[in-house]
């Protein structure tokens, strides 16, 4: 197949740590001859001078040193293969608790989920967290992979009690398809080549898995978002009154000739002309950039959203949200905060802490009074001015927001609206 | 419905142009750090569509390590001068006869890290809040670890320990007084995706990275220019050679490889068949196993 036309998969490992997650990814690469030999040299070399009696495929993706010394992951490392299939962008994460933010910021952006599972130890809090922190960001698809099989034997019985503590877990997660694969990660066994070690597995490899799971679009091509990013205004002498809202598409089909509706103002107008560097586009979907003009003289800018006459969003200033929080600073209620959502900004305010969840047992726990780092939580949001969403559930972009600390201007939390 | 899918460059693009056109919405005085490599040429390439029919609305800012191929040089002038952008020189020899860096001795000197010093004095004195750079998470291991919004101190410097979190494609672009970030748009591009998008768009590039006959010498297993900044050691020699450079650094650090592609085809052809990473070439990142992370902590692009 050409190059130029291979789709694209972002996935990214969850599990806790030291269940093998950066040595699953370095074993990938090489197994699929993705890694290049002076990269191979280097990590050979810096296994010895560790004195370790085998290469340490971590150290592929583990680039810090900080990282290198300690043997953990510490934040994302992004590697990136292609078959002659498909091409991959790996968010490998850390499995620290200390880290978790580093490990919603690489699950964010992807559409499938290695979780992988230390068969010595089975499931742990970190493998629940991780699990439960993937299905609140609805990725799509799990791969649930039982690793370091070489250490018990590579136990049939060991593999099944692992797989259905696991099912009995998900059951109430929602995650549509999930997906189970006994490996070893040192040794390469079920990674890019069948096991000689277990005869009584007859699903398929890893590799198999990625290159063929279903992921046609998980955009949503129904209800027409497009945020605006910026207005372009040339002022040059041949585009006097050239006016394009550029942005990204961020659900449905924009077409030249379709009414259409600027939020918050609720003018009504028709695409004139949608493009990108000057070439016309007939129709328009997520994930596009592009440029969009309108037959009529609507003063539209930043944060403001075009949508369809007849298909608007949710437009108010009270938002339900599901958040993981991020700092290391505690938040109570009353707290004012800055909210950004799509290309919006707004001073905002954590107007209640509804309960937070049991990581465990994914029960509510109700009464609380401050959310700490690495709770997730349910809250309502009062923002300043009007937000245009829809649920996360029914679009990850015009439904995600995230919450930043008025104070020092860092992110402190991720939100998912109900 | 399965029509309604972009392959794989058409979202790497449609991705960079949401990054670039954040830069310009989200701050005050961005600039686009502009190497002369494909990778700065890409980007601006991009800026370009992100921004049409207008003009790119920052400068370019080259910061002259005075080492360059003469090649860069000639180029870089007249792509500014073709897209109407301002370009901001930084001078490194500048730099060193103000005393603000100091010039490394020896036969493997090189103005590599000094290129820090100029850099951050140009961000400096132009006020600039973002600094957008074509590098690629795929480069190198440190680089894999950086965000698309990368936070730096008043400083300049860089805490990979301590990275703010990136979500979804919500960039925080907000800032203290004196703080600024270091913008990728092209973290995810892998070097075959660069090259395959060149030829898509029918991007010009430097002569340099096609195949030609060239006096170079043999360092350490690396094939370098032989050049006025070069100083020859014992028993080396200068052999005519016919090469390309597949990453475009300084004249006297950076690898080049024997190569006969002189055209596209042929370059992504090398390039699938290829053992070795473009940085691998690289004296400048062979000086420690963690050279790079190193030099992008005190301020490195
Ligand atoms: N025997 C055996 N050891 C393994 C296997 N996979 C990983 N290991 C070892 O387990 C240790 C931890 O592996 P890592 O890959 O660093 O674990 P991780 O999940 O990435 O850890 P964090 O990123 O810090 O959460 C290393 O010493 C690996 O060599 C396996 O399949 N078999
Ligand atoms: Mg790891």
């Amino acid at each position: 197949m050409d190059y130029q036309d291979i789709e694209l998969l972002r996935f990214t490992t969850a599990g806790s740590v030291d269940d093998g997650k950066s040595t699953l990814i370095g074993r990938l690469l090489y197994d699929s001859k993705s890694i290049f030999q002076d990269q191979l040299d280097a990590v050979e070399e810096s296994s010895k001078s560790k004195g370790f009696d085998y290469v340490d495929l971590s150290l592929l993706t583990d680039g810090l040193k900080s990282e290198r010394e300690q043997g953990i992951t510490i934040d994302v490392a992004y590697r990136y293969f292609a078959t002659p299939k498909r091409k991959f962008i790996i968010a490998d994460t850390p499995g620290h608790i200390q880290y978790t933010r580093n490990m919603v910021t690489g699950a964010s952006t992807a559409n499938l989920a290695i979780i992988l599972i230390d068969a010595r130890k089975g499931m742990l809090e970190q493998t629940h967290r991780h699990a439960f922190i993937a299905s609140l960001l609805r990725i799509p698809h799990a791969i649930v992979c039982i690793n370091k099989m070489d250490l018990v034997d590579y136990s049939e019985e060991t593999y099944n009690t692992i797989v259905s503590d696991f099912k009995s877990f998900s059951s109430k997660l929602g995650i549509k398809d999930i997906q189970f694969i006994p490996i070893s990660a040192l040794n390469g066994d079920n990674v890019v080549n069948r096991s000689e070690n277990m005869d009584w597995y007859q699903g398929s490899t890893l590799m198999y898995h990625l290159e063929t799971v279903h992921i046609s679009s998980d955009h949503n091509l129904v209800d027409c978002r497009f945020p605006i990013q910026s207005v372009i205004r040339p002022h040059t002498l041949e585009n006097q009154d050239y006016r394009g809202f550029a942005g990204r598409i961020d659900g449905g089909v924009f077409k030249p000739g379709d009414k259409v509706k600027s939020l918050p103002s609720g003018f009504v107008s028709t695409i004139k002309t949608i493009e990108l560097n000057g070439e016309q586009i007939s129709e328009a979907f997520a994930p596009m950039s592009v440029t969009m003009t309108l037959e009529d003289e609507i003063d539209n800018s930043r944060g403001d959203m075009i949508v369809r006459e007849n298909n608007v969003p949710e437009i108010s200033q009270d938002l339900e949200v599901l958040v993981t929080w991020m700092s290391t600073k505690p938040i109570q209620a009353r707290t004012k905060v800055v909210i950004k959502h799509t290309t919006n900004e707004s001073i905002g305010m954590v107007k209640e802490l509804k309960y937070k969840i049991d990581i465990n047992t994914l029960h509510r726990i109700e009464g609380i009074d401050r959310l700490e780092m690495n709770d997730i939580a349910r809250m309502s949001i009062r923002t300043a001015k009007p937000v245009f969403y829809d649920a996360y559930k029914k679009n990850r972009q015009t439904g995600s927001i995230i919450i930043i600390d008025e104070q020092t201007n860092e992110t402190i939390g991720a939100g998912m609206i109900i | 419905m399965s029509n309604y899918v972009i392959n794989h460059l058409k979202e790497l693009e449609s991705e960079a142009i949401f990054v670039i056109r954040e830069i310009a919405a989200q701050f005050e005085n961005p600039v686009l750090l502009f190497s002369g490599g494909k990778d700065s040429i890409l980007l601006t390439h991009l800026a370009k569509k992100a921004f049409f029919p207008a003009k790119i609305p920052f400068p370019l800012v080259h910061i002259d390590t005075g080492h360059n191929f003469p090649e860069t040089i000639a180029f870089r002038d007249q792509l500014v001068e073709k897209l109407g952008v301002k370009l901001i020189v930084g001078s490194v020899q500048e730099s060193i006869d103000k005393g603000r860096a100091k010039e490394e001795t020896g036969a493997d000197a090189s103005r590599n890290s000094l290129q820090i010093v100029s850099l951050l004095d140009a961000i400096e004195e132009y006020k600039v809040d973002a600094a957008m750079g074509g590098a690629r998470r795929d480069e190198e291991k440190a680089r894999a670890k950086e965000r698309f919004f990368s936070h730096r101190d008043e400083f300049g410097q860089w805490d990979p320990k301590n990275q703010r979190p990136e979500l979804w494609n919500l960039f925080n672009g907000r800032k203290n007084y004196g703080e600024h970030f270091r913008v990728f748009p092209i973290s995810n591009w892998t070097e075959m995706d660069v090259w395959e998008y060149i030829k898509l768009e029918n991007i010009d590039l430097p002569s340099l990275y096609f195949s030609h006959q060239r006096d170079c010498v043999v360092r350490d297993g690396v094939i370098l220019a032989n050049s006025e900044f070069i100083k020859l050691k014992e028993n080396e020699e200068v052999v005519n050679m016919t090469i390309r450079y597949r990453t475009c650094g300084d004249m006297p650090i950076t690898g080049a490889v024997e190569s006969e592609a002189d055209n596209l085809d042929k370059i992504i052809e090398e390039i699938a068949t290829t053992r070795t990473t473009e940085r691998g070439g690289r004296a400048d990142d062979k000086r420690a196993e963690t050279a790079m992370e190193d030099r992008k902590k005190q301020g490195y692009f």
